[in-house]
């Protein structure tokens, strides 16, 4: 483990954002949020589905543009320098394809020539250990092979940022813990990673701090433990004791509402 | 990082990966490729010999060396003579339109007349009354022999009424194969550009890849022009085979050889160009992949039909030949065979150069309009 991660010497922000407003017609998608990501950190946004997160995500991975407020990422406008700055990404999308009937190796070339970078196939591949995979084609992969190849394909450009978007989803535990290591490995290596999830058990343990996104609006920004201790002091108690409380505990806590679906 | 990016690197990128995955579709190799080829060797092989009118010779007809009508009709290509079969299939055949007519020729013996006996059958068209001008002409040669005859007895001047003149031009022979390639390789543009394209942007939208291409440096226009051009490269190299294929297993003719072919493949890609208009047209229109076949179908039928794909406009009525001029297909087919058999070149075609211009303008105008991205 890099004790450097644990004991950062500065807060140094790559992304901030200001006051982000976002609407779509009459419904306001995002109401105003502000936030900062820390270099070198693993950033998790987390809230209900609509509560504005792929949202918030797409508007600084300059896939979607904004109704008001101000991006900074690395240093760029996202108004003005959106072409920098997606020099200096890695994106994940929810649900995102691939360029059909390739295989792996040629969707590498195919990204590697998008970015104008020249990366050999093989060592992106051997990045998320599927250089065994390299002829066979994205959609014959399993549930975890294609994020892992996913993330490769967001590593190509030797990011600055990586943004993954619920990228264990639909994952088996196994596969979930193996998908942890990479983006550990990815973060230990320099790359800060942004990343949404609905699970909190994950959140818990990736995220070195976390944001609940609910109804547009931040509802609260900072470490998991942190969270966990301030609701333990709280007074609050599980019903069946196994530890104190988890992250989950803080998540329904802060939303307050029932299980919503869409 | 510090590296300049370069747009042209990340369209030939597109342009490759769509290269190698239209060559891995089966349906872009299907409709480029196989139903034009089997269209030409379907109908390179029946319609070969143009007309031809089956005469059924009835029973006890005279079949000598000296029957000047049946050596006559024997020497006609277009008559195709049927000798073994009963007096009663064939009357059943002449009504069902199998046979053309029954001929029964009795012996020429002059000066008394000769009889012949036709029986036509309003089953088989026109054919009869091709049938009844061959044996009139038969008839006025005869006729004449014999006039001719009777004048070298006598001094009395029999008036020649008519002074036939008749003579044959030279000219290169025009084959079926000549007439339907160019339209087969209009249909394979056509399907190519308006179902190919439509589908990849389609697809491509509807699963996020172009999306996720978004999220890289990538500009728009690389997209479309890497997309473009890997479809101009397999499209021309599918023309440039057909066009092969043609020539040397059909004989399909290429009047100035190598020139006539770059000709061909320049027509091909403003084609293609258009079409890919239509394409791009019908993947903004579709919500989804299963109403892109029926929204193509409404551009290719009409032109795969009207458009002398199969059979020249003009057996068309009037009316019909109207619309047939105004679509596309109809002046790229034309271009075709005027440059492929008359040996024309670009600058010979301007007339149908410039209302596919026309079309090029107008329909990516709508194309512009409709596109959508996500």
């Amino acid at each position: 483990m890099n004790l450097m991660h644990f004991y950062p010497m500065t807060k140094q922000p790559i992304i901030t954002v200001n006051n982000l407003v976002k609407n779509y017609g009459d419904f306001a998608a995002v109401k105003g949020i502000s936030f900062e990501v820390y270099e070198g950190e693993i950033f998790g946004l987390l809230g209900p589905n609509g509560a504005g997160k792929t949202t918030t995500l797409e508007i600084i991975e300059t896939l979607r543009d904004k109704t008001s407020g101000s991006i900074v990422v690395d240093g760029f406008d996202i108004e003005t320098d959106a072409d920098s700055i997606k020099k200096r990404i890695g994106v994940q999308l929810q649900a995102a394809g691939y360029y059909p009937n390739l295989n792996l190796s040629e969707l590498i070339v195919l990204f590697s020539g998008l970015y104008g970078i020249d990366k050999t196939p093989m060592e992106m591949l051997e990045k998320v250990a599927l250089t065994d995979k390299a002829k066979a084609k994205y959609k014959d992969l399993s549930g975890g092979q294609k994020q892992r190849f996913s993330i490769a394909t967001t590593l190509i450009n030797n990011p600055r940022i990586i943004f993954l978007d619920e990228p264990t989803t639909g994952l088996d535990p196994q596969a979930r813990r193996n998908l942890w290591d990479l983006i550990r490995e990815i973060r230990d290596q320099g790359t800060t990673v942004v990343i949404t999830t609905h699970y909190m058990d994950e959140a818990e343990v990736l995220c070195d701090r976390v944001a609940f996104v609910d109804g547009g609006h931040i509802i609260g920004i900072d470490t998991p433990d942190h969270f966990i201790d301030e609701l333990v002091a709280s007074g609050f108690e599980r019903k069946k004791q196994v530890k104190l409380a988890n992250l989950e505990d803080v998540f329904i806590n802060l939303t307050g509402k029932e299980w919503r679906e869409g | 990082m510090n590296k300049q990016y370069s747009n042209t690197k990340a369209t030939l990128a597109i342009a490759r990966a769509s290269f190698r995955s239209i060559l891995r579709s089966p349906s872009a190799v299907v409709f480029t490729l196989a139903f034009p080829l089997i269209f030409i060797i379907v109908f390179a092989n029946i319609g070969g010999g143009g007309m031809s009118i089956d005469v059924g010779l009835a029973k006890g007809s005279d079949t000598s060396a000296n029957n000047p009508v049946y050596i006559a009709l024997k020497k006609n290509k277009i008559m195709h003579l049927i000798t073994d079969q009963t007096a009663d299939e064939m009357s059943k055949n002449l009504a069902k339109g199998n046979i053309d007519a029954i001929l029964d020729l009795k012996p020429f013996a002059p000066p008394a007349a000769m009889t012949v006996h036709v029986q036509y059958s309003q089953a088989s068209g026109d054919k009869g009354s091709v049938l009844k001008s061959a044996l009139n002409n038969i008839f006025y040669r005869i006729q004449s022999e014999e006039l001719k005859r009777i004048q070298s007895y006598t001094t009395v001047k029999v008036p020649n009424l008519i002074d036939l003149k008749e003579e044959t031009i030279s000219g290169r022979p025009y084959k079926y194969i000549d007439f339907i390639l160019p339209g087969q390789l209009g249909f394979s543009l056509l399907s190519s550009g308006v179902f190919g394209t439509a589908f990849v942007f389609l697809s491509l939208r509807l699963t996020l890849v172009i999306k996720r291409f978004f999220a890289t440096p990538v500009k728009r226009y690389s997209i479309v022009l890497g997309e473009a051009i890997a479809r101009l490269a397999f499209s021309l190299l599918g023309s440039l085979f057909i066009i092969l294929v043609g020539h040397y297993m059909f004989g399909f003719t290429l009047i100035h050889g190598v020139t006539t072919v770059l000709n061909m493949l320049v027509l091909s890609a403003i084609g293609l160009i258009i079409f890919m208009g239509f394409g791009f047209t019908v993947s903004g229109i579709a919500k989804n992949e299963s109403s892109v076949p029926p929204l193509s179908n409404i551009i290719t039928l009409p032109q795969f039909l009207l458009s002398g794909t199969f059979f020249s406009i003009t057996a068309f009525p009037t009316w019909l030949q109207y619309i047939s001029k105004v679509l596309p297909l109809t002046h790229l087919n034309d271009a075709m065979r005027k440059v492929a058999f008359e040996g024309a070149g670009l600058g010979d075609v301007t007339h149908q150069l410039l209302i596919l211009l026309a079309w090029f303008v107008g329909i990516y105008a709508v194309a512009v309009k409709t596109f959508k991205w996500e």
